[in-house]
């Protein structure tokens, strides 16, 4: 049974999405894939599910074409 | 001296001479609106029909050609209804509902606007810019036939306004020279550049996008395509770093190359520099003919304040976005229908000029939404830097499979009315259990009755709106009318009336203003209550 949610959950999307992009500004690449790697810990602790992450790092492979 | 700055498609009010050039001192006009582009023909509309004398100046002799605004909103069309000629151009535009997005040489997803029935107008039209305007102008013409007092004087160049305090003077150069010209209220609808703006020292701040785009209208003479939005990130043909293909009326497609910010664009405008992009696109085998190309680039920005003593700013003169969302034009009908009966109010003499003010103030608000959306459209389209790429390509790739990136996915977001939370003119919000769609502040939703449609019968003044709920038939407030619509659940088939209008109220009782924004809203009719609520729209509280 999959229990990653793949439907939309974020209520303001382009809000979000519009902060994650800003969060980046000024940034060097370096630094910016350091920040993307620590919120990826910080959102995965916050998750905790061994198979929710699972089921998220397989969904973020990138599909076969 | 005067130089047309581009070519006309329709030539529709030569320069003649009027008789203000021979006067001896300057002639004073109630309201003079500069520039006769979209937003200056439905202010002389709105006014005109109301009554108020309007005077259009414009320094060519009509329409220009090329198309720029292609996509016309609900909201817009609606409006135009009101003033008359909504009809003719839904019948000329097309209507699509089905949009797809690619990324190099995948369709991402598709997806379909799913228009709510029950409404006159659909969510977009596809129509030339020029017959829009054409349409106003018709109009202009069937309501001077009535009697409207509206004047369109060609070849009319503003080049100079000086605000007097409560009036504007205006010199004005015509073929046969100069003359000058008094204004009670000067509309300042001189579009983007605005020389009006730059007259008055006035400033208009906001974000220059580093980017050019390439437009080409094709007339297909071989092939055709689907009634569908295509929208290609980064497409495997290569001939702009995102491209859009949308039909317009007259087997005319727009097409649209993002073509970057270092561009020669004497060398990007050769016939076979251009034809060079389509064939990569659309095979070489494909016939067009192109009708009009152009580039541009484009600005998010708006001035701080749209009033400035009796200089108004209304359109591309007040605010500029990028196209994507299509909310030039359309927000500009929104600023001529907010305003509108206002300066009707104020110039007759029934509401204080302070109600001026108000428009300000929700157009503003209207012009940041709007800026804040086409920001975000453009940023997605075209990522400033490493990472915002990388996280645009991400959202395309995970957007095949999962059903939330598809949501984050930004080539626009489409043209809907801003509600006007929270603003001065607002009454209460007091319907338990009502929709949020028609709270106060919101512009009316449509609605199916019988034959007709709710809009068509709110009409152009304020109407007392009661759904299964008694009222007097008429009231009037310091010289204000409001005439009651009396509608019930019993005559609502489709139960559409009742979902945008009740939700899960018994009765409801809508204080609704001429632009047919919702001014208050209760459960039931309380004079006192609807009486200040119609004198607080009209700016007297
Ligand atoms: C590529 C492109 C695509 C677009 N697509 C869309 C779309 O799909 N939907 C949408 O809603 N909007 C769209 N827009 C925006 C839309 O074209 C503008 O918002 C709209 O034209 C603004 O109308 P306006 O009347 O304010 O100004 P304008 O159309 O610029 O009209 C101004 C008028 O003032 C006249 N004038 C200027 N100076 C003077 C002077 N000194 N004296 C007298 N007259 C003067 C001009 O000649 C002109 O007639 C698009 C724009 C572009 C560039």
């Amino acid at each position: 049974m999959a229990k990653l949610v793949t439907s939309l959950n974020i209520p303001a999307p382009d809000d979000f999405y519009e902060t994650l992009i800003r969060a980046h500004e000024g940034l060097s690449d370096e630094d910016s894939a350091a920040f993307n790697a620590r919120l990826i810990l910080v959102l995965a602790n916050h998750i905790g599910d061994p198979e929710v992450l699972g089921e998220a790092l397989e969904a973020a492979r990138k599909p076969s074409r | 001296m005067l130089q047309d700055r581009y070519t006309l498609a329709f030539r529709l009010y030569p320069y003649q001479r009027s008789a203000d050039q021979d006067a001896p001192a300057p002639v004073r006009h109630p309201v003079v609106v500069g520039g006769c582009g979209p937003i200056g023909l439905a202010m002389a509309l709105d006014l005109g029909r109301q009554g108020i004398p309007v005077l259009v100046l414009d320094d060519h002799e009509g329409i220009g050609m090329g198309s720029r605004a292609i996509c016309f909103s609900k909201r817009a069309l609606e409006i135009a209804d009101r003033y008359g000629c909504g009809e003719a151009m839904l019948d000329k535009g097309v209507v699509w509902n089905v949009g797809k997005v690619f990324h190099d040489d995948r369709q991402v997803f598709e997806f379909n606007l799913l228009p709510e029935q029950g409404h006159k107008f659909p969510a977009f039209i596809n129509l030339q810019q020029p017959y829009f305007e054409r349409f106003l102008f018709e109009q202009i013409e069937a309501e001077r036939a009535r009697g409207a007092p509206i004047e369109i004087r060609g070849r009319n160049r503003i080049d100079a306004v000086e605000d007097m305090g409560d009036h504007v003077v205006l010199t004005v150069t015509t073929p046969d020279g100069p003359y000058t010209l008094e204004a009670q209220w000067l509309m300042a609808c001189d579009g983007a550049n605005s020389p009006i703006r730059a007259m008055l020292g006035l400033d208009f701040e906001g974000r220059v996008f580093q980017d050019s785009f390439l437009i080409a209208d094709i007339k297909m003479t071989s092939a055709s395509f689907p009634t569908e939005r295509w929208f290609w990130f980064e497409p495997w043909f290569k001939s702009g770093a995102s491209t859009l293909l949308h039909r317009q009326p007259d087997d005319v497609w727009r097409v649209d190359f993002q073509i970057g910010w270092d561009v020669d664009r004497k060398e990007e405008m050769k016939p076979e520099n251009i034809r060079r992009r389509l064939d990569a696109m659309l095979g070489a085998d494909v016939e067009y003919e192109i009708v009009w190309s152009s580039i541009y680039t484009f600005q998010c920005r708006r001035m701080r304040r749209f009033t400035h003593g009796r200089v108004i700013f209304a359109g591309d003169s007040a605010h500029q976005v990028s196209p994507f969302g299509a909310r030039g034009a359309n927000s500009g009908m929104q600023d001529i229908d907010n305003l509108g009966w206002k300066l009707g109010l104020v110039i007759t003499g029934q509401a204080p000029e302070a109600l001026v003010d108000s428009y300000n103030e929700e157009r503003v608000h209207g012009a940041d939404e709007n800026i804040l959306n086409s920001t975000r459209a453009t940023d997605f389209i075209t990522p400033k830097s490493k990472t915002s790429h990388i996280y645009r390509n991400a959202v395309l790739d995970l957007a095949e499979t999962l059903p939330f990136a598809r949501s984050l996915v930004n080539s626009g977001r489409l043209s809907v009315p801003c509600t006007y939370d929270g603003l001065s003119l607002n009454g209460p919000d007091q319907l338990p259990g009502g929709p949020a769609r028609s709270r106060t502040g919101s512009a009316c939703p449509d609605a199916p009755l019988g034959e007709s449609f709710l809009l068509d019968r709110l009409g152009n003044g304020f109407v007392i709106l009661t759904i299964d709920a008694e009222a007097p038939d008429s009231i009037e407030e310091d010289g204000i009318a409001a005439r009651r619509l009396a509608l019930t659940v019993k005559e609502d088939p489709t139960g559409a009336l009742a979902a945008r209008y009740l939700g899960a109220a018994r009765s409801a009782v809508y204080l609704i203003r001429p632009d047919q924004h919702v001014a208050a809203r209760w459960e039931k009719y309380d004079d006192a209550a609807l009486r200040a609520a119609l004198r607080k729209a009209c700016g007297k509280d």
